[in-house]
């Protein structure tokens, strides 16, 4: 289907596949409670949604078939319940999805083995992943994939515009491709500044916050998404052995701080930070 | 005798990340409780005079890689660099602080060394052949103690949880080696610093943040922490929102600060923001909104506006001069 696309195109416009992610985390906004024996986190109530960082890859693949025509597959590792995410991608626009059906524990080792597989079978130009997931925290799994495949890596893809300018309300990818099409320069945001580097593809990228607005799924855009190809695939059918290497013992609630206090006027503050807090 | 070998950062500028002591101190504490020796490693184009500043900080020895293509960081370059050093001296763990750089770079080492990896260390368990970390997750909400079951582990360190190592503590041996290069995919184009003539965030003693209630007009803000030699932070939304350039930004996403006083200013709180700044020792919020989430972690809070408010504590301040 896609090289049929391929051929239909101008001469010399590059099209390009990218393979973006969508994991499946508990919603940012929702007060996240551990279990009294440490096991995990109480699940009851709780709402799902794709990895904000995950949209944003989304959002930046789509962009970026927009403008240079192509393809965006989205992938996601998990039980049925990731099909959600999957129709979330596909109906932002996304053109076919691969769900890796697994179940239980996965570490980052596992979820980047199982994504070098799935690479090397879909054969993007760029895989573009959030730069951690809100619910491990672990920002890892696109530098290992990279590593495992042998690419160059762009980590914490950022723009230099605001994301309140005209700039990214023309909805211009921010991840650049050269103009032999052979590489994409990306903006990374670093420690007191920000780096640009040029990653020749294919290449994976890890998105930050300030790489664009996601859009929105329009209703005829989640109507089609139902009738969208999810391809189903597995661990073992791929080959990847993914026994977690990394063990979680034990989890916690962090000692809560002491409630404190509101105080009337500037005086009585300066006076607590003085005598009582002693910071001033 | 296990190795932990801690990787020391070269800011562009030449100097040291000043996190990489705080990441020494970790590796310290890590190896008391595993019965190993520390070793320390900087790379670059020219690491010599850094090497100096680590010789005192209490290693066994320190390992100095210097090479042209090195002067630029690349995950790319650093990484085969490490990982030949590491698998040289047999390390059994390899560690650096969570910096940018420590975040891109050390999970393309751990997947070269076949490790798993902790990000974010806050402290450690265990002992010998059983050690545990303990880091953050879903934004500081839960702390996980964590064993990773492969022979080499990976970690970084949240600085603002370790104290920085000092000088003076003895002459670590300086090993020069000569650094595996390989060729990178890809390129460095260039780096545009943000400089400041204030404090670095994570490591001032005082931090003021603004946040959406600033409406974008950070100058009381800026005059205030001039008068208090403190650094500026902010929340996501006045990065996104180009007000403030994006490295200012305190949270789960940005910097983490636990300075000894922290002034949210027209911040409401969203938890991303709190994951960045809950354990400052201090914490005062100031905002018109009385129900807003940051007054349940401020020590001290004024339900006002920062504009009336910012000028009079400077005044206040001004009198204790």
């Amino acid at each position: 289907m896609f090289s049929s696309l391929l051929k239909r195109l101008p001469q010399g416009e590059a099209a390009v596949k990218i393979l973006v992610t969508a994991k499946r985390v508990e919603d940012p906004e929702s007060k996240i409670k551990v279990k009294p024996d440490g096991s995990g986190i109480v699940q009851e109530g709780l709402k799902y949604k794709i990895n904000p960082f995950d949209e944003i890859g989304v959002e930046e693949g789509l962009r970026l078939v927009a403008k240079h025509q192509g393809e965006v597959v989205v992938v996601s590792i998990g039980g049925k319940e990731v099909q959600e995410q999957l129709r979330h991608a596909l109906a932002m626009g996304a053109h076919r999805a691969v769900w890796v059906n697994h179940t239980g524990p996965l570490d980052q080792l596992g979820i980047a083995g199982l994504l070098q597989k799935v690479a090397e079978k879909e054969k993007p130009d760029l895989v573009v992943l959030g730069k951690q997931s809100i619910d491990d925290d672990q920002n890892q799994v696109g530098q290992y994939l990279a590593e495992f495949l042998g690419w160059g890596q762009a980590t914490f893809a950022s723009k230099v515009e605001s994301l309140e300018s005209a700039e990214e309300k023309n909805k211009e990818p921010a991840v650049k491709l050269t103009a032999d099409k052979k590489a994409v320069q990306v903006v990374r945001e670093v420690d007191n500044g920000l780096a640009t580097v040029e990653c020749q593809l294919p290449a994976v990228v890890t998105t930050d916050l300030r790489l664009n607005q996601p859009r929105y799924a329009s209703l005829p855009g989640i109507m089609k998404a139902k009738s969208k190809p999810i391809e189903e695939l597995t661990p073992a059918g791929l080959g990847v052995d993914v026994a977690p290497k990394i063990q979680v013992l034990k989890l916690a609630s962090p000692p809560a701080r002491k409630a404190g206090i509101k105080v009337p006027d500037v005086a009585t503050l300066v006076d607590k930070l003085r005598n009582e807090a002693k910071v001033v | 005798m296990p190795i932990v070998l801690i990787v020391a950062e070269q800011q562009p500028d030449g100097n040291l990340r000043k996190a990489s002591l705080n990441a020494i101190t970790a590796g310290k504490q890590l190896a008391d409780k595993a019965g190993a020796e520390l070793h320390i490693a900087i790379l670059g184009k020219d690491p010599a005079k850094v090497a100096e500043e680590l010789k005192g900080t209490g290693a066994k020895a320190v390992h100095v890689g210097a090479a042209a293509e090195l002067e630029h960081y690349l995950a790319e370059t650093y990484a085969p660099a490490l990982a030949a050093l590491a698998t040289e001296l047999k390390a059994d763990f390899v560690g650096m602080a969570s910096t940018a750089q420590g975040k891109d770079l050390m999970p393309r080492l751990a997947a070269r060394l076949k490790a798993a990896m902790a990000t974010d260390i806050t402290g450690l368990g265990g002992s010998g052949a059983d050690i545990i970390f303990h880091r953050p997750m879903w934004a500081g909400n839960v702390f996980a103690e964590v064993k990773l079951n492969t022979p080499v582990k990976v970690f970084t360190v949240r600085a603002t949880e370790f104290t920085a190592a000092a000088g003076g503590q003895g002459a670590a041996e300086v090993k020069t080696f000569a650094p595996k290069i390989e060729a990178s995919k890809t390129k460095f184009v260039e780096f545009k610093e943000v400089k400041s003539a204030r404090p670095e965030l994570t490591e001032a003693r005082v931090v003021i943040s603004g946040g959406r209630g600033t409406k974008g007009d950070f100058k009381e803000i800026e005059a205030l922490a001039d008068d208090l030699g403190a650094a500026v932070g902010a929340s996501r939304a006045v990065c996104d929102a180009g007000w403030v350039p994006n490295d200012l930004q305190v949270g789960q996403t940005g910097k983490v600060v636990a300075p000894a006083l922290y002034i949210a200013a027209g911040i409401s709180g969203a938890i991303q923001h709190l994951a960045g700044m809950k354990s400052s020792k201090t914490i005062v919020a100031i905002n018109k909104d009385a129900e807003a989430p940051i007054f349940q972690v401020a020590d001290y809070g004024i339900v006002a506006d920062l504009f009336k408010v910012l000028p009079e504590l400077r005044s206040e301040l001004q009198k204790l001069k």
